[in-house]
């Protein structure tokens, strides 16, 4: 083709102009089956590159390997959604000079569309790419060699980034169309053997439950929706990844059947158990700004009423027209709420960054009813507390909290309260549920921060919610 | 009634959060004989300290004739259980060698009275004197039937339909209700057929057992739904409740409902409907 | 006293191996030690106290066992590493 874009990586990278101190940004769609960061990262490295900051939409377990190039002054600066394992682990203890900022999504989307999070050369995996650009998260090819689905967290970055990498494992004719990102925004495609280990999608943060627990609290989260009075037809609800909210998916289809209700969408990552409801007329369209399992990624390359949406369009708290603003219900899962109703979501009780804050701060404050669904107690482990170890999402966005223990309703929502209590559960003041918990494992001592800040918890307007310290052995 | 095996801490933390009415903590056939130490310790710490609200406590202790058995009274007895199910019961003597155990304990600890008896059949001895078990002692609060050694003994094997417990079943629940004492049926252990299971609690029902036994949380809800009367059956109850009130009110001996006068068994069912709905937490104790 | 184990590495429980000591030592690991490794020493301590064991040394793996899983679990390990039962024979 004659004005093909296909070079190598390190090509690319020399024609992008990156410089030491520039910003350079990735998306997490392959999750834990992710290679392209490690890969261009490597790549830089050898090359190298100084004093980097890297803008992720979440790092996982499999970026262990940035530990060494943060060691070396590769990278110097890190925003994410998120951070698990050994990477996580070493930031919280001090690894890094600068703080990593935490953004929700919708907040990155926004960050990067408003020109706050300036990003100067995005490297953004696909599963199928023509020589020009235009890119998917799936390939209609017969080589196809892995798929992630929606390519959502990477839309603003290929949008708005000064200069954009595509790196595909699949490299088909032009035109790959319909794409997800158009070539129209991409200044090179580079091929390499894999982008990403797709049956790592669902690992992680997502669990099937047959945990009697999960299974108890999902039955009670339906309940409160079926008693909410949002549950009308026309409805539109998004639930999270944990055991419990997939599994409320299960016993809330039951009462739609039941009472002959159809919801009008469903939002979010998408995932196995909301395809087969869309499939059975159950959900009229899915609105998906990241595919959480396999089933869900081929449903979004096969089905028109599967659409993908951008961060922007998902969950930004700017733009009155994001999808999040539509949304009726939500179900979320939290490390901790506290009596306020603020939620953790990032921060274990340990201290060490192990979490998301995914779409927390954005579902939560823009739906009509959210709720947090999370078990009194995780072995030894508070999830009700006086006050949250690390504030992510504002208690005055979270309506109800289910534990086993019993169903806390926001005292600024009473109306709630009151359609609950006549529909026969058990409603519990929040404050009884923390002393329930400490007088079943006592009082936790306080945690050992030290007073170097690892991490800004910034809210989805672009403020700051909240700091992470240091965590002392 | 639910079984939680007595060495597993995880479990006995939380077991009464899916809302059975009672638990039983097992020390016998769940528990390894090298074991039986450890889980005796774990049980009795676990009774001193955990409060599982108004679940009652029930715990299943080793036979007698153990090394285990004695040990197992004393640990639980001092713990404040509230009942003890004897595992493999055969006579009255059984029995009333269990409620001597219990009384030393009691006496040295001074609480004497306090704790009850469940005792299990678990053979074709023990249906045979089901009455005279249920009778051993005014501690008795119920007897239970345990399925797999009575089939065993029999020489049968357990099938579906249960045809081969059929009269187990209905000796015991004539064995209680003579005895004015509370039957509890055997478990069923194949937790992904819940179609048979739900057969199961409604033939045992019929038959007149006051509970199921069970050995995970997701029976639970199939047993409660069985088990709670319909909101037909509350309302038909409520209207004989309300007119023996008017009948007491008025000092009548004569109760009747839309004009028909209605007989003691109507009455006493109808109480029993209104005590399984308040049980079941259809209704409240208000309401009645 | 010999060297006795009692608990398992399961969710919820501790495993406590006793053995001859000089003074009460408790090495503890567990998942909860920033929050709760002072308290489950103390429980450890007291309850060997309470049996009059002053000599040990303890290796405890916690995995979030509540205090009356570490006071059973050690009483357990603790019988068996004296052959001294809490219970009437």
């Amino acid at each position: 083709m004659r004005n093909s874009k296909l070079v190598t990586l390190e090509e690319a990278i020399k024609r992008s102009g990156l410089k030491d101190g520039m910003t350079i940004s990735f998306h997490h769609h392959f999750r834990g089956g992710d290679k392209v960061v490690n890969l261009v990262v490597d790549k830089l490295a050898q090359m190298g590159f100084k004093d980097l900051k890297l803008a992720a939409s979440s790092l996982s377990d499999v970026h262990a390997p940035l530990i060494d190039h943060i060691k070396n002054g590769v990278i110097t600066g890190i925003s994410t959604s998120g951070l698990r394992g050994a990477l996580a682990d070493a930031i919280s203890h001090g690894l890094m000079k600068e703080p990593v900022v935490f953004r929700s999504h919708g907040g990155r989307g926004s960050a990067i569309a408003s020109g706050e999070l300036k990003i100067d050369v995005a490297f953004l995996g696909a599963s199928s790419a023509d020589e020009l650009g235009n890119a998917c998260g799936y390939s209609r090819s017969e080589n196809a060699k892995s798929i992630c689905g929606s390519l959502g967290y990477a839309l603003p970055d290929a949008r708005y980034a000064k200069h954009v990498v595509v790196i595909t494992d699949d490299l088909v004719p032009y035109p790959n169309m319909p794409m997800s990102i158009s070539a129209a925004d991409v200044e090179s495609v580079v091929v390499v053997d894999s982008v990403g280990d797709s049956s790592k999608i669902a690992a992680g943060a997502i669990r099937d439950s047959k945990n009697p627990r999960d299974i108890l609290l999902a039955k009670q989260a339906a309940k409160v929706i079926i008693n909410s009075g949002y549950f009308e037809d026309g409805f539109s609800i998004q639930t999270g990844t944990g055991g419990a909210s997939l599994a409320a998916v299960k016993y809330i289809r039951e009462e739609m059947i039941n009472r002959g209700i159809k919801a009008s969408f469903a939002l979010g990552g998408i995932t196995a158990h909301m395809v087969k409801l869309h499939e059975e007329g159950l959900i009229g369209k899915l609105i998906d700004v990241q595919s959480f399992d396999k089933v869900a990624a081929e449903s979004i390359k096969n089905d028109p009423t599967h659409q993908e949406v951008s961060a922007v369009e998902y969950a930004s708290g700017q733009h009155l027209g994001s999808a999040t603003h539509a949304l009726d219900i939500v179900i979320l899962s939290a490390l901790e709420v506290d009596t306020q109703f603020n939620v953790n979501v990032l921060v274990g009780s340990d201290g060490i960054i192990r979490g998301a804050i995914g779409g927390h701060q954005d579902t939560a404050a823009d739906s009509a009813l959210s709720i947090i669904v999370c078990p009194l107690l995780r072995g030894r482990i508070p999830c009700v507390v006086p006050k949250v170890t690390t504030l992510i999402t504002p208690g005055k966005s979270v309506d109800v909290v289910v534990t086993e223990y019993g169903i806390a309703v926001n005292p600024g929502r009473p109306e709630i309260a009151e359609k609950l209590k006549a529909a026969g559960l058990n409603i519990v003041d929040i404050k009884d549920l923390a002393a329930k918990a400490s007088s079943i494992i006592g009082q936790p001592d306080a945690l050992p921060f030290g007073d170097k800040v690892v991490g800004v918890v910034m809210n989805r307007d672009g403020s700051v919610l909240d700091k992470i310290y240091n965590i002392v052995e | 009634m639910m079984f939680v095996p007595g060495n597993n801490p995880g479990m006995m933390a939380d077991a009464h959060i899916y809302g059975p009415d009672s638990i039983m903590l097992d020390l016998e056939d769940s528990v390894t004989m090298a074991e039986k130490d450890a889980a005796r310790l774990l049980v009795h710490n676990a009774l001193k300290t955990i409060d599982y609200g108004n679940t009652e406590m029930v715990v299943r202790i080793n036979p007698l004739n153990t090394p285990y058995g004695k040990k197992d009274v004393e640990a639980v007895v001092k713990a404040g259980v509230h009942v003890i199910r004897m595992p493999k019961t055969e006579t009255a003597d059984e029995v009333r060698e269990l409620e001597a155990e219990i009384l030393k304990v009691e006496t040295e600890i001074g609480r004497v009275g306090e704790t009850k008896i469940m005792a299990a059949i678990e053979s074709a001895l023990g249906i045979v004197n089901a009455y005279a078990i249920a009778t051993a002692s005014p501690r008795m609060m119920g007897i239970a039937l345990g399925a797999e050694d009575y089939s065993a003994n029999l020489k049968t094997n357990r099938t579906p339909g249960g045809a081969e417990l059929l009269l187990a079943r209905e000796q015991i629940v004539v064995a209680a209700r003579a005895a004015g004492i509370c039957c509890f049926d055997t478990v069923y252990s194949n937790l992904d057929d819940m179609e048979t299971f739900r057969k199961e609690v409604e033939l045992i029902k019929t038959l007149g057992f006051d509970g199921k036994s069970i050995i995970n949380p997701r029976q639970i809800e199939v047993v409660n739904s069985v088990f709670t009367p319909t909101e037909k059956e509350i309302t038909k109850a409520r209207a004989v409740v309300a007119a023996i009130k008017e009948a007491q009110a008025k000092g009548s001996g004569v109760i009747a409902v839309n004009g028909k006068m209605v007989d003691r068994p109507v009455v006493l069912r109808a109480e029993r409907t209104i005590a399984l709905a308040v049980a079941a937490g259809v209704i409240s104790e208000e309401e009645v | 006293m010999k060297e006795a184990v009692a608990g398992t590495l399961e969710s919820g429980d501790i495993m406590v191996t006793i053995g001859p000591g000089d003074g009460l030592q408790v090495n503890l690991q567990s998942s909860v030690a920033a929050q709760f490794g002072r308290q489950i020493k103390a429980v450890i301590t007291e309850t060997l106290e309470g049996l009059g064991i002053h000599d040990a040394h303890v290796e405890a793996v916690d995995k979030g066992a509540l205090d009356c899983t570490i006071r059973a679990r050690v009483t357990a390990a603790a019988v068996r590493a004296t052959g001294k039962d809490v219970w009437k024979d």
